[in-house]
C-alpha cells in the first residue's frame, strides 16, 4: 500500500482500464487533499460504467465526472476549468472526430463531461490560416500559365476567413443548443447537452477541413468536389451521430429537420470556403472574384437568418 | 500636544522632519543591507542620461544574444522587458510595407495588421499557456515570444536585400531556405525558454500555438513581393 506521504490522485485512464477488465469492481481513489492519517478504507468509491451503449449509460462519478467550473465567471479559475485537458486527450478527441464510428457518441465517449475550449479554439485558428494560405497557394499555382499574373498575398482574406469560421463555430452551436434546450423543455433531463459540449463537438468536427483545405491546393476541380464530399461525410456523421440520440425522441418532422439543418449548414461552410478562397483551374481569374463574392454574401445572409 | 509628546517619547528625536542617519531603528525588524541592494544607495535620478539609456540598451542587447544562442537561462525570464519586442515588431511591420499593390487592398499586410498579429498573437498564446497551467508570468511570456521574433526579422532583412537584386525562382528558393531556417530557429529558441514552465503532459499543447504563430509570421515574410 502506498505510504501516506506519496498519495497521488489516480489517473482516470488507468482506473478506466481496470474497470473495463472487471466492471463489477469498486475502486478506491485517494486524492492528495485527504489527510495522510486516513487509511485506505476512507477513500471514496468510484464506480464508472464504461459500456458504449448510450441507452443505459449512467455516469455516477462524483470525483471524475462533472467538471463544474469553480468560481464566478470573473475569476481566472473559471476559465482554467475549460482547459483541463492533456495532450493525449486532445489527440484522442481529434482522432475521434476524424474516424466516427456508428456506436460512439462523440460527446459521451470522448468528452465525458470534460468539454474543453482548447480544441475548438485552436482548430478554428488553424483552419482560418490553412484556408487562407492554401487558397493563396492554389491561386498562385492556377495562374502560373497566365503571363500577366502578378502574385498578391491577399492578406485581407485572413479577416474574412476568421469572421466566417468563428461565427460558424460559435453562432451555430448557440442556435442549436438553444433550440434543443427549448424542445427538451421540462420533459426529460437526460440527453441534453450543455452549451460547452455543443461548442466542443462543433469545434472538433471542423478538424477534418484542415487537411482538406491543404489538399485543395491541387488545382483540379473534380478533386475539390470529391474532397468536399469525403469531408462532409466524415464531419457530418460525427455531428449526426452526436445529435441524433437527442432529437429522435422528438416528433419525426422536427428530428429530421434538425439533422438536415445541421448537415446543410456544414455543407454551406465547406462549399462557401471552397468557392471564395479557391479558384479552380478552368475559371478566368478576373471574373471569378465578383461572382464568388456574391455567392459568399448569399451564404452569409442565409446563415445569419 | 502633550499627548503626542507622550506618544512620541520612544521616538524622541524623530519629531523633526529630517531623520539623521545615526538614529537607531528600534524594534525587532532588521533590514539586511547587503551588496545586492547597492542600487538603492544611488538614486538613478542623479546619473547621466547616457548611463540610464546604456543600461537598458545593454539589457536588450544581452537578450538578443540569448536568443541567438538559446540555452536554458533564467536571465531572460527574470528581467523581462518589452523594448526588444516593440523594436522588432516595428521593424518587421515597416519592412513589410512597400510591397506589391500597396494602394490596393489585395496586397500584403498593413502595418496595423502586423502589429495586431504579433501582439494579440503573443497575448493569446500567453493566455493559453497560463490557462493550461503554466507557471510563467504574463509579461515574461510576452517578452520571450517577442524576442524570439528576431531571427524572422533578420530573415526579412535578408529577403528584402535579396529581392533588390532580382525576383526570379532562384531567389525564391534562397528566400524559402532562409525563412524556413529562421522559423525553425525562432520556434526552437522560444520553446527552449518556455518549456520548463509548463506541466509535463501538456507541453505539446503549449508548443503548437507558438509553432503556428511563427509559421504565420514566416508566411507573411515569404509572401512579401516587391512593387513592380
Amino acid at each position: 500500500m502506498a505510504s501516506p506521504n506519496n498519495l497521488q490522485f489516480q489517473e482516470f485512464e488507468e482506473a478506466a482500464e481496470l474497470l473495463s477488465a472487471d466492471p463489477g469492481a469498486s475502486t478506491l481513489s485517494m486524492s492528495g487533499s485527504n489527510t495522510p492519517n486516513t487509511t485506505a478504507s476512507a477513500g471514496e468509491d468510484v464506480k464508472l460504467d464504461l459500456s458504449e451503449d448510450e441507452e443505459g449509460q449512467q455516469e455516477s462519478s462524483e470525483l471524475l465526472g462533472g467538471q463544474k467550473p469553480s468560481g464566478g465567471f470573473w475569476t481566472f479559475e473559471y476559465y482554467q476549468s475549460f482547459f483541463d485537458v492533456d495532450t493525449m486527450q486532445v489527440l484522442d478527441r481529434v482522432k475521434g472526430s476524424v474516424m466516427p464510428q456508428p456506436g460512439r457518441n462523440f460527446i459521451k465517449y470522448y468528452l465525458r463531461s470534460n468539454p474543453d475550449l482548447y480544441g475548438p479554439f485552436w482548430i478554428c485558428v488553424t483552419l482560418v490560416f490553412s484556408v487562407v494560405i492554401s487558397g493563396n497557394l492554389s491561386t498562385f499555382l492556377a495562374e502560373q500559365k497566365n503571363p500577366t499574373f502578378h502574385y498578391r498575398p491577399q492578406f485581407h482574406r485572413v479577416t474574412i476567413a476568421a469572421v466566417v469560421i468563428f461565427m460558424y463555430a460559435w453562432l451555430v452551436p448557440i442556435g442549436l443548443w438553444g433550440f434543443l434546450t427549448w424542445r427538451q423543455g421540462a420533459e426529460r433531463q437526460i440527453g441534453g447537452y450543455s452549451f460547452l459540449e455543443t461548442v466542443c463537438v462543433y469545434g472538433y468536427s471542423l478538424f477534418i477541413y484542415i487537411p482538406t483545405s491543404v489538399l485543395w491546393i491541387i488545382p483540379y476541380d473534380w478533386l475539390h468536389w470529391m474532397l468536399i464530399l469525403i469531408a462532409m461525410v466524415i464531419s457530418g456523421s460525427v455531428l449526426v451521430l452526436t445529435f441524433w440520440p437527442v432529437v429522435r425522441d422528438d416528433t419525426k418532422v422536427t428530428a429530421v429537420a434538425t439533422v438536415v439543418t445541421i448537415v446543410v449548414l456544414h455543407t454551406l461552410l465547406a462549399v462557401g470556403c471552397k468557392l471564395y478562397f479557391f479558384h479552380a483551374e478552368t475559371s478566368p481569374p478576373t471574373a471569378l472574384p465578383t461572382t464568388s463574392t456574391l455567392h459568399n454574401h448569399t451564404t452569409l445572409a442565409f446563415k445569419t437568418d | 500636544m502633550a499627548a503626542s509628546e507622550e506618544a512620541s517619547r520612544p521616538f524622541a528625536g524623530l519629531s523633526d522632519v529630517s531623520i539623521a542617519e545615526d538614529i537607531p531603528v528600534e524594534g525587532d525588524i532588521s533590514v539586511p543591507v547587503g551588496p545586492s541592494r547597492r542600487d538603492d544607495e544611488f538614486s538613478t535620478l542623479d546619473e547621466p542620461v547616457k548611463d540610464t539609456i546604456m543600461r537598458d540598451l545593454r539589457a536588450v542587447g544581452n537578450k538578443f544574444i540569448h536568443v541567438l544562442y538559446p540555452k536554458q537561462s533564467s536571465a531572460l525570464l527574470r528581467d523581462w522587458d518589452l523594448w526588444g519586442p516593440l523594436l522588432l515588431c516595428v521593424t518587421l511591420a515597416l519592412l513589410l510595407q512597400g510591397g506589391a499593390a500597396d494602394h490596393e487592398d489585395q496586397g500584403g499586410p498593413q502595418f496595423a495588421e502586423v502589429f495586431v498579429i504579433v501582439w494579440f498573437g503573443s497575448i493569446i498564446i500567453t493566455l493559453n499557456s497560463k490557462l493550461l497551467g503554466g507557471t510563467i508570468s504574463f509579461f515574461q511570456s510576452l517578452c520571450v515570444l517577442g524576442y524570439c521574433i528576431m531571427p524572422l526579422t533578420v530573415a526579412m532583412v535578408v529577403c528584402r536585400i535579396v529581392l533588390v537584386i532580382s525576383s526570379g525562382r532562384v531567389v525564391f528558393a534562397v528566400r524559402l531556405a532562409v525563412v524556413t531556417a529562421s522559423f525553425g530557429w525562432s520556434t526552437f529558441a522560444s520553446t527552449a525558454f518556455l518549456a520548463d514552465s509548463q506541466p509535463p503532459n501538456r507541453k505539446a499543447l503549449v508548443v503548437y500555438p507558438v509553432f503556428l504563430f511563427y509559421f504565420v509570421i514566416a508566411w507573411m515574410i515569404l509572401t512579401y513581393s516587391p512593387q513592380q
